[in-house]
């Protein structure tokens, strides 16, 4: 069959789904369909996004994943984009009925994106902003060298889960505006009308007193600072403006992705919920039903050493939907995140039915310590918690008074892998140009790592 | 609305091209990683061992995208079973960690000794440590005025004379078409399957060359020594092979007395007893006299000991080596020392003042590198091949 063949099946197909969508109240933005080759879905699927800046470590994962593929291992069939329209690339080669199935999961993602609360700051406009910045990344690396802009980048990306992604952050991302925004709103509060609840306004100028602390006391940063990129693009006196471009145009894609970091679960759970009940509204062949049933159990299959998330989370939204009714569907779409998700609606008979454990290693074994319903709820939660990675803030960018970087790790019952910490501090020190220091916890014990540009260090601190 | 709800469309995507860019600048640090690890990765213990195997795991310092991560191997995980899982199930086992290049003992998981496994070509770090390395001190000898003409099989074509047929490759023609007929396995083969493999003229000066590889093997030769050795010859059987089509290789193996040995044996083959360096030496001039006259041949001996020679044998070795100066156009001699004791022999070595006549002293694994860098170093002057 030839593309324009092919192309109006797919449109028929399309226009249909897309209707069963809609009649079922999915609201999704625009949505483009472009069909790509294997080699071009994998780099976007290495990159995040097809107009992203180059850097060796995308590479590595593209050349990983075009392996696997290659072998037969796995197979991307679908990257959608966060953006409005919304871009979905599809396989080339995939089979009517795979698009078919594909459609419908990426017009729920696409809703996903429109209407959940994480979503709403995002820019929607991300593929046009990653191409600017990738071009001047690439100017950078013609005005001051390939190799020099590639270091900068290794070290940024080091740090680049660090920004503070918190959703009652008033600011969203431009922290300077907001920052004088607050100032403004305090100012305001002074004319604000009178009442019988007045005194609690003044709730928060007293925090503001102890702040004022007499010189020579006063903090820096004022409260501990977890945006490390920020404050490091702020405060460093090392960089040149075009660092601090690229450590602004690393956090701004970190404060992108980071919703979908949150939402893994509930996302793949919420498309494939969707692309279940869309297809069953479909006349298919008897070999379309088969092939797509082939396809739906590979992707929603369950793995003994991790949680597949299209699978937890189809689970749960179908019990959610069994205990309320579709309405409250639309509800937690909208308001909740993964953390929120397990916690509310990860029951004790749905772990018992899906034979969750918790696993962990005991000598050289990989074994699985507990099945209590709480204890794989929590453990879930926990392994959720700040996108998964450990949570770091800023307590002092003057240490020891002579601009050093003290950075606590808010341990909470994982330790860090220690060997890349000790690797991770240097490309730290590289950013920040003073000594960098690092406390966490070892073996129950608070243990200090510095690094100074030359040596490492590590000592209890008791 | 006037926007469309949708558009499917398909474009040209050949130019988007950033994944294999980055792939390539990847590869390329990667090389940047095996280079500056050359010391260490010569005297790998996998590689050594393997005994070539095409692919090799080796560890490789820096080359991981470092960040602030939790200790895996520490947290707990969260995972599914078929129904039927109990608390006490094992779900996988670690293998044991294989220590590295170091002593068996005690190294284990250590801070500080922290390395990324990669799997590498040979290939690569051949390609890399061989640039580095040249023949040194080649001469034309009477007969490469005349010129080899050689022809290599190269390329893959469509079209060719059935004698050239490849069939393997025809084969696998055969297999992608059908797979892509949704018709797996071998049948039904097409002109269009047919794949020929053409040639292409390679014309260049034949130049003999013989390598003489010379090895203690007597008791006081330890294992650390032998491991050296071993691994110095491994580096330059596979140099030269490679980089010159004519050159043999004798190993010589000697301990109060030499012989003649395999490659095989030469490499694996433990003896005992004392060591009369001078055995080797006349056995080397025997087979010099007998198969290499070199007027035709250029003359490699290398020769590698621990110099824990019988002393009053150095008077003997230092006259045949004189003997073997004459005919050879370098002479390697290796002392492998990890003491830095006072070898009998290179004491009486250290005399020699001859252009052609090389020593090295390797006290530890990683100047194995050296060896070779300083053996195979390029000469000034040197006759292009």
């Amino acid at each position: 069959m030839s593309w324009d063949d092919d192309k109006r099946h797919l449109e028929y197909a399309i226009t249909e789904i897309t209707e069963v969508a809609s009649g079922f109240g999915l609201d999704f933005f625009p949505m483009r369909y472009e069909i790509c080759p294997s080699d071009t879905i994998y780099s976007f699927g290495a990159y995040g996004m097809p107009t992203r800046y180059n850097h060796w470590s995308f590479g590595k994962s593209f050349h990983r994943m075009k392996m696997q593929y290659d072998h037969g291992l796995s197979k991307i069939y679908e990257l959608v984009i966060n953006s409005d329209p919304c871009y979905a690339f599809l396989l080339d080669g995939n089979s009517l009925i795979q698009n078919k199935l594909i459609v419908a999961h990426v017009l729920a993602h696409s809703d996903f994106f429109k209407n959940n609360a994480r979503f709403a700051a995002t820019n929607r406009n991300m593929v046009e902003s990653m191409s600017a910045s990738a071009s001047r990344i690439r100017q950078y690396e013609i005005t001051y060298g390939t190799e020099v802009v590639e270091a900068f980048i290794d070290a940024a990306m080091a740090i680049q889960e660090h920004i503070n992604p918190s959703i009652i952050n008033p600011y969203g991302m431009d922290r300077n505006r907001a920052e004088q925004h607050l100032d403004k709103n305090a100012e305001k509060r002074n004319d604000r009308f009178e009442g019988a609840y007045d005194d609690l306004w003044s709730v928060d100028d007293r925090k503001k007193e102890v702040v004022d602390l007499p010189p020579g006391q006063i903090k820096f940063p004022a409260r501990p600072e977890k945006d490390l990129l920020w404050f490091i693009g702020q405060h460093s006196r090392k960089l040149q403006p075009w660092q601090q471009d690229v450590l602004g145009v690393i956090r701004d894609e970190m404060y992108y992705f980071w919703p979908q970091l949150e939402t893994k679960i509930m996302n793949e759970g919420w498309a494939s919920y969707w692309h279940l009940r869309i297809l069953r509204e479909l006349d298919l062949t008897t070999e379309e039903i088969v092939e797509f049933a082939k396809l739906n159990a590979s992707v929603l299959q369950p793995s003994r050493h991790s949680i597949n998330p299209y699978h937890l989370g189809v689970k749960i939204f179908e019990d959610i939907e069994r205990r309320y009714d579709r309405d409250k569907l639309f509800e937690v779409r909208e308001y909740d995140l993964d953390t929120s998700f397990i916690r509310n609606y990860l029951t004790k008979e749905l772990v018992e039915d899906l034979d969750l454990y918790v696993f962990e290693k005991q000598g050289p074994e990989w074994k699985i310590t507990g099945k209590a319903w709480e204890n794989v709820r929590d453990q879930l939660i926990e392994s959720r918690v700040n996108g998964g990675f450990p949570y770091l803030i800023i307590e002092d960018g003057d240490y020891s008074n002579n601009g050093e970087m003290y950075i606590r790790h808010s341990y909470e019952g994982i330790e860090l892998d220690l060997k890349y910490v000790e690797r991770t501090l240097p490309y730290l020190h590289n950013l920040w140009g003073k000594a960098v220091h690092l406390e966490t916890t070892v073996e129950g014990k608070p243990v200090l790592f510095s690094y100074d540009g030359t040596k490492h260090l590590r000592k209890f601190l008791t | 609305m006037s926007e469309p709800l949708f558009i499917v469309s398909k474009e040209d995507w050949s130019l988007h091209r950033k994944g294999h860019q980055d792939q390539l600048r990847h590869k390329q640090k990667v090389n940047e990683a095996i280079r500056q690890n050359l010391p260490d990765l010569l005297t790998e213990e996998s590689i050594v061992i393997s005994g070539g195997k095409q692919v090799v795991k080796v560890p490789i310092r820096s080359l991981d995208e470092y960040r602030f991560r939790f200790n895996h191997q520490k947290s707990k995980h969260v995972g599914q079973g078929d129904g039927d899982s109990v608390v006490g199930d094992v779900l996988g086992v670690d293998p044991t960690p294989t220590t590295g290049a170091g002593k068996g003992e005690g190294a284990g998981d250590q801070a500080g000794d922290d390395v990324y496994e990669a799997e590498i070509q040979l290939n690569d770090i051949e390609d890399i440590l061989f640039a580095e390395l040249e023949l040194p001190n080649l001469q034309r000898k009477e007969n490469d005025q005349f010129v080899v003409k050689d022809i290599r099989f190269n390329d893959i074509r469509n079209k060719g004379m059935m004698s050239n047929l490849d069939k393997k490759r025809t084969i696998l023609e055969n297999m992608r078409r059908n797979a892509l007929n949704h018709n797996p396995g071998i049948g039904g083969i097409s002109p269009d399957d047919l794949r020929y493999k053409t040639w292409e003229d390679i014309i260049k000066p034949e130049s003999n060359a013989v390598i003489l590889a010379i090895m203690d093997t007597s008791g006081s030769m330890g294992t650390f020594e032998k491991y050296v050795a071993r691994s110095f010859y491994f580096w330059m059987v596979r140099f030269l092979r490679r980089k010159y089509e004519h050159v043999e290789i004798v190993f010589i193996a000697h301990h109060t007395e030499a012989k003649e040995v395999s490659e095989q044996d030469f490499f694996h083959r433990g003896e005992s007893g004392g060591t009369i360096c001078s055995s080797a030496y006349r056995k080397a001039l025997e087979i010099i006299d007998e198969r290499y006259p070199p007027s035709r041949y250029n003359i490699y001996p290398f020769h590698f000991s621990d110099g824990d020679n019988l002393s009053s044998d150095n008077e003997r070795c230092l006259k045949l080596l004189q003997k073997l100066l004459e005919v050879t156009n370098l002479f390697g001699y290796g002392e492998i020392n990890q003491y830095n004791r006072n070898s009998t022999l290179m004491s009486a070595y250290r005399g020699i003042q001859h252009p052609n006549f090389k020593t090295c002293l390797i006290r530890e694994k990683s100047e194995v590198y050296a060896a070779l860098k300083s053996f195979f170093s390029i000469t000034e002057g040197a006759v292009e091949l």
